[in-house]
């Protein structure tokens, strides 16, 4: 009795099925009110850029655009308006959500597969590894977004590789700082090999004209994002969030240790290689439109493990809506609040840091294991 | 062979090239019976553990296990802060399809082996603020979902009070006698091994062994090989009860009494 009447002070009961849920009692804990907030939060984005126009008449156009018929007054409308507000946004706005879903979804998947908080796509290398493939497709003369995809899956899914073997050699897969050093170490290796690409500059091209956007491209921006890179980033993140959502209560089973998930009679080795295979993708389509963005697939997670709890089946839909909503509020701070566009990249790491730094804070009275 | 039996004949497993830990061991159980495998530290208790488990390959020999193996490990540390019943839910793996979520009839299942457990209402607690204890209990009830035949515990008293000794060891003979499951146990306590096991294993070294029930095996000389010190079989009368157990002699310590 009194067990319950604890319980009650800090959760509240929702109903599902037969059984009562004990959920956190903040309405976030839903993860389709946060994915109603992000909605909210992607037709908001529209309103917003460096292009200013009144919103009545971003409403009309985009009332236009729905329904030709709405509008009397269409007649009036600026064409370059009507080209920012339906062609210029919102490949942008889909690319920086489909980016930030994409490194919510797999650094919840990566941390719950090595039972380790500790790790994000850019921690354990394979962010380094797509942005390798993807320099080396550009260096290469590949410019066209899904071709950068290709090498850039390759690369991010040798990283992980590399980084899963080097840490299982040094240590075990449970302890996190082999697995972090090794993270480390790979990571720096395919960052040199980015580094070596910059500095060899191909002689095919003009002098100086290559290194400049592939630098810019690596700080991680979303500036010039149109229909192929949409395309690009929304195929390999639909397909990865596809299948993360349906073996997300597997995430739960994976994280119990070899040993113990084995004895449960589920294969191992498959179930790693499919999430190996998924996060790569998910993370290269992000690193092939878009550069590097690092702190989200680490933030992310434990934010929305703050809000769900650590149940893989609401954490996963939570960090995907979640991540979405914080790639976004990045690029339109970028977009709007400073007078140049600043990289999301940096913007990232300069928003993520004290971030992290607070969750660290916040996580440190309870830790994670005990 | 039926379903929860199990016999396994010259095993042996070296980690490195003829470094054998143990070599030729045999042992079997019956469905419903309680097998204890002693050994002192570094014998290779936990290794054959993995081998009756399949996470590890034996050298040689083979192993024959009929029905659906359940694990309890030692430690249990989880990453992250699963609630009791997310942790009983997991023994449904099996019956779960690779991309499909457990349905509701999955959690009643899981509730009722908590309920069975006795610690229904502790559903929805966090599985780590949960005592040593009750965490074991947590894993004996997601074996029992996981309708498992045969249950394989690694040391399940070593980290507990006497109470709660007493209590894993009441539930190992129940989870045996009324739930018919073959249970397989390492210990470092022969007389818990004594107290509700039918067959035990002694690990004496790398060809060595004892194996077959707990009365032949558990003889004052063999548990003096096995652990380098005496140990007394006693029996008393407590109340109604005929007590059978074992104690050792610490014979170099302080309170020792010299006539």
């Amino acid at each position: 009795m009194t067990e319950k009447t604890v319980k009650q002070e800090k959760f509240s009961a929702c109903s599902s099925g037969r059984f009562r849920r004990w959920l956190p009692k903040t309405p976030l804990a839903r993860p389709w009110i946060l994915g109603l907030i992000l909605l909210i939060a992607i037709i908001g984005s529209l309103f917003m850029g460096a292009y200013p126009i009144p919103w009545h008449r971003i409403l009309e156009i985009l009332l236009n655009s729905v329904w030709p018929f709405s509008g009397s007054e269409s007649a009036y409308l600026d064409l370059r308006e009507i080209t920012v507000v339906t062609l210029i946004r919102p490949p942008r706005i889909l690319v920086a959500v489909l980016a930030g879903i994409a490194l919510g979804m797999s650094g919840t998947a990566l941390q719950g597969m090595m039972r380790n908080p500790l790790v994000g796509p850019d921690l354990v290398g394979v962010t380094s590894g797509a942005a390798f493939g993807a320099v080396l497709a550009m260096w290469l003369g590949f410019l066209y977004t899904p071709v950068i995809l290709v090498l850039s899956t390759i690369g991010g899914i040798a990283a992980m590789l590399g980084t899963m073997a080097l840490a299982r050699v040094v240590g075990g897969r449970n302890d996190s700082l082999p697995l972090i050093l090794a993270g480390f170490f790979i990571g720096a290796f395919f960052l040199a090999g980015v580094g070596l690409l910059i500095y060899l500059e191909n002689p095919f091209y003009p002098k100086g004209q290559r290194t400049g956007n592939i630098i810019y491209w690596l700080l991680g921006t979303f500036r010039g994002a149109g229909p192929v890179k949409a395309w690009t980033i929304a195929v390999p993140t639909i397909v990865g969030g596809t299948v993360l959502m349906g073996l997300r209560w597997r995430l739960n089973l994976l994280s119990l240790g070899d040993l113990d998930a084995s004895s449960l009679g589920i294969n191992l080795n498959r179930l790693r290689w499919i999430l190996i295979t998924v996060v790569s993708l998910m993370v290269a389509g992000q690193v092939a439109v878009s550069g590097v963005v690092g702190w989200v697939g680490l933030i992310i997670p434990h934010a929305a493990r703050m809000l769900v709890g650590p149940d893989h089946r609401r954490l996963i839909p939570a960090s995907a809506m979640l991540g979405g909503l914080f790639v976004l509020g990045l690029d339109n701070f970028t977009r709007t609040v400073i007078w140049s566009e600043v990289p999301v990249g940096v913007l990232s790491a300069i928003f993520g840091t004290p971030l992290i730094c607070f969750l660290f804070w916040k996580t440190k009275t309870k830790g994670w294991n005990e | 062979m039926s379903t929860g039996d199990f016999i396994f004949t010259g095993l042996g497993h070296a980690y490195l090239k003829d470094n054998w830990i143990f070599r030729n061991y045999r042992g079997e159980a019956v469905r419903g019976q309680v097998l204890a495998l002693l050994g002192p530290n570094g014998s290779g208790k936990t290794t054959l553990l993995k081998i009756l488990l399949g996470a590890l390959t034996p050298s040689e020999g083979s192993v024959n296990i009929q029905g659906q193996v359940a694990f309890v490990p030692q430690l249990f540390q989880v990453a992250f802060d699963y609630t009791a019943l997310d942790m009983v839910l997991m023994g449904r793996a099996k019956k779960v399809g690779l991309f499909s979520q457990p349905t509701p009839a999955d959690e009643e299942a899981a509730i009722n082996a908590l309920e069975r457990m006795g610690i229904g209402h502790m559903a929805y607690r966090p599985f780590h603020e949960m005592s040593g204890g009750q965490r074991q209990l947590v894993i004996f009830a997601r074996a029992l979902v996981a309708e498992a035949d045969i249950l394989i515990l690694d040391e399940p008293t070593s980290a507990l009070d006497l109470k709660n000794q007493n209590g894993i060891l009441e539930w190992i003979d129940r989870l045996a006698r009324r739930e018919n499951l073959t249970v397989i146990f390492s210990t470092h306590h022969p007389h818990h091994a004594y107290a509700v096991a039918d067959q035990a294993l002694l690990m004496l070294g790398e060809n060595d062994f004892e194996s077959g029930p707990v009365g032949d095996v558990l003889t004052e000389k063999n548990l003096l090989q096995l652990y380098g010190l005496p140990l007394k079989r006693l029996t008393f009368d407590y109340e109604d009860l005929n007590v059978e157990t074992l104690v050792p002699v610490f014979r170099n310590c302080k309170r020792r009494k010299a006539n």
